[in-house]
């Protein structure tokens, strides 16, 4: 009892803030992480081929003189939906056989202060997290700056967070 | 064939590809899509300085950095096998307007006129690439995610929460790259 409360509490920590957490109560050996490197290599691949990464189509999206990132986001959007509802109504379950399970959202005010502060720098950089490490694979080493500098503002984040309104 | 994949994809094609990462995630081992929390993880990891919100264990979410990882070969595998010889083609007016701060280069996705090692010690290099960086780590985290993690994840679980981000993040880059750009780049 006393070990199973222990992880709760890991878990509600690691779900501060958080979008991804892992639920999973499997443990399994580390190479079977080595799935998730070959999502992730396809994805950024497919980052690359679409532009996403590109720092221009950023700013052609912020300044609505392109349609490809939002016909990207907005079919994305859909597909995943589509995904979800599915997954919901068939009850699919994971490779493992656990039931998928996909922690809520609740509302506070980090949403906006965080959103806007996120979208301005992402019209800066041209780049959100994910495109960061794409763009320093294909050769723009600079972006390592980028990133350092946002696991920075990550760890300040992480410094602040009692202080700052939620 | 090759010589297909070398252009650029269409948006029909890579939207609902990046979609499918959703149901593929969770699919596979049960993880919400989402790539900002890799950033954390890498704070909880490197550098925790007994600060609460670094303090879990991380290695339960070490899947995250292999993703990421992952995406960071696939820009070296994207580049070296598959990239596009020809410059990007951007919107006119988009060109047009860059051209008045010197952004004239369009062989790589980023602007290597404002973004490269030499241009990082100048103050416009550093305030987009140091400054912008700052602010795209310490928002996402604010807003609890990203564009993968809020926009694409949070949208498709239907959570209004995250539509309440996703509207903040376009409004937020509608500012800079209307209101507040054009003054950074005509430093």
């Amino acid at each position: 009892m006393q070990q199973n409360s222990t992880i709760e509490k890991d878990l509600q920590l690691r779900k501060l803030d958080a979008m991804c957490v892992n639920e999973s109560r499997l443990v399994h050996k580390w190479y079977h992480n080595l799935k998730y490197l070959v999502v992730g290599v396809l994805f950024g691949i497919v980052f690359v081929k679409s532009e996403v990464v590109s720092w221009y189509r950023i700013q052609e999206m912020f300044r609505l003189q392109s349609f490809h990132m939002y016909g990207i986001i907005g079919s994305a959007i859909i597909t995943g939906m589509v995904s979800v509802f599915l997954i919901r109504k068939f009850d699919v379950r994971t490779i493992y056989g656990e039931p998928i399970k996909i922690a809520p959202k609740t509302f506070n005010k980090g949403q906006v202060f965080g959103g806007l502060i996120f979208g301005l720098g992402w019209a800066m950089t041209g780049a959100c997290p994910g495109p960061l490490f794409a763009q320093i694979g294909t050769g723009a080493t600079v972006v390592a700056v980028t990133l350092l500098s946002a696991i920075a503002g990550t760890w300040v984040y992480g410094l602040l967070r009692e202080k700052l309104p939620h | 064939m090759l010589e297909f994949l070398k252009q650029p994809w269409p948006w029909y094609v890579t939207g609902p590809l990046i979609g499918l990462t959703v149901p593929l995630l969770l699919i596979i081992g049960n993880k919400s899509f989402g790539i900002s929390s890799s950033l954390r993880h890498i704070c909880a990891s490197c550098i925790p300085a007994n600060i609460p919100f670094f303090k879990y264990d991380w290695k339960k979410e070490v899947w995250n950095l292999f993703f990421v990882f992952g995406i960071f070969l696939g820009g070296v595998v994207a580049i070296s096998l598959l990239s596009n010889p020809a410059p990007m083609e951007v919107n006119p007016k988009l060109a047009a307007e860059l051209a008045g701060y010197g952004i004239t280069n369009y062989n790589h996705l980023v602007p290597v006129d404002i973004m490269s090692w030499s241009s990082l010690f100048t103050l416009k290099g550093f305030i987009l690439m140091v400054v912008g960086g700052f602010l795209v780590g310490f928002g996402t985290r604010y807003a609890g995610g990203c564009t993968s993690g809020h926009a694409i994840m949070g949208l498709s679980n239907l959570q209004w929460p995250s539509l309440v981000a996703t509207i903040c993040f376009m409004i937020g880059g509608f500012a800079m790259a209307n209101f507040i750009l054009p003054f950074i780049l005509s430093l």
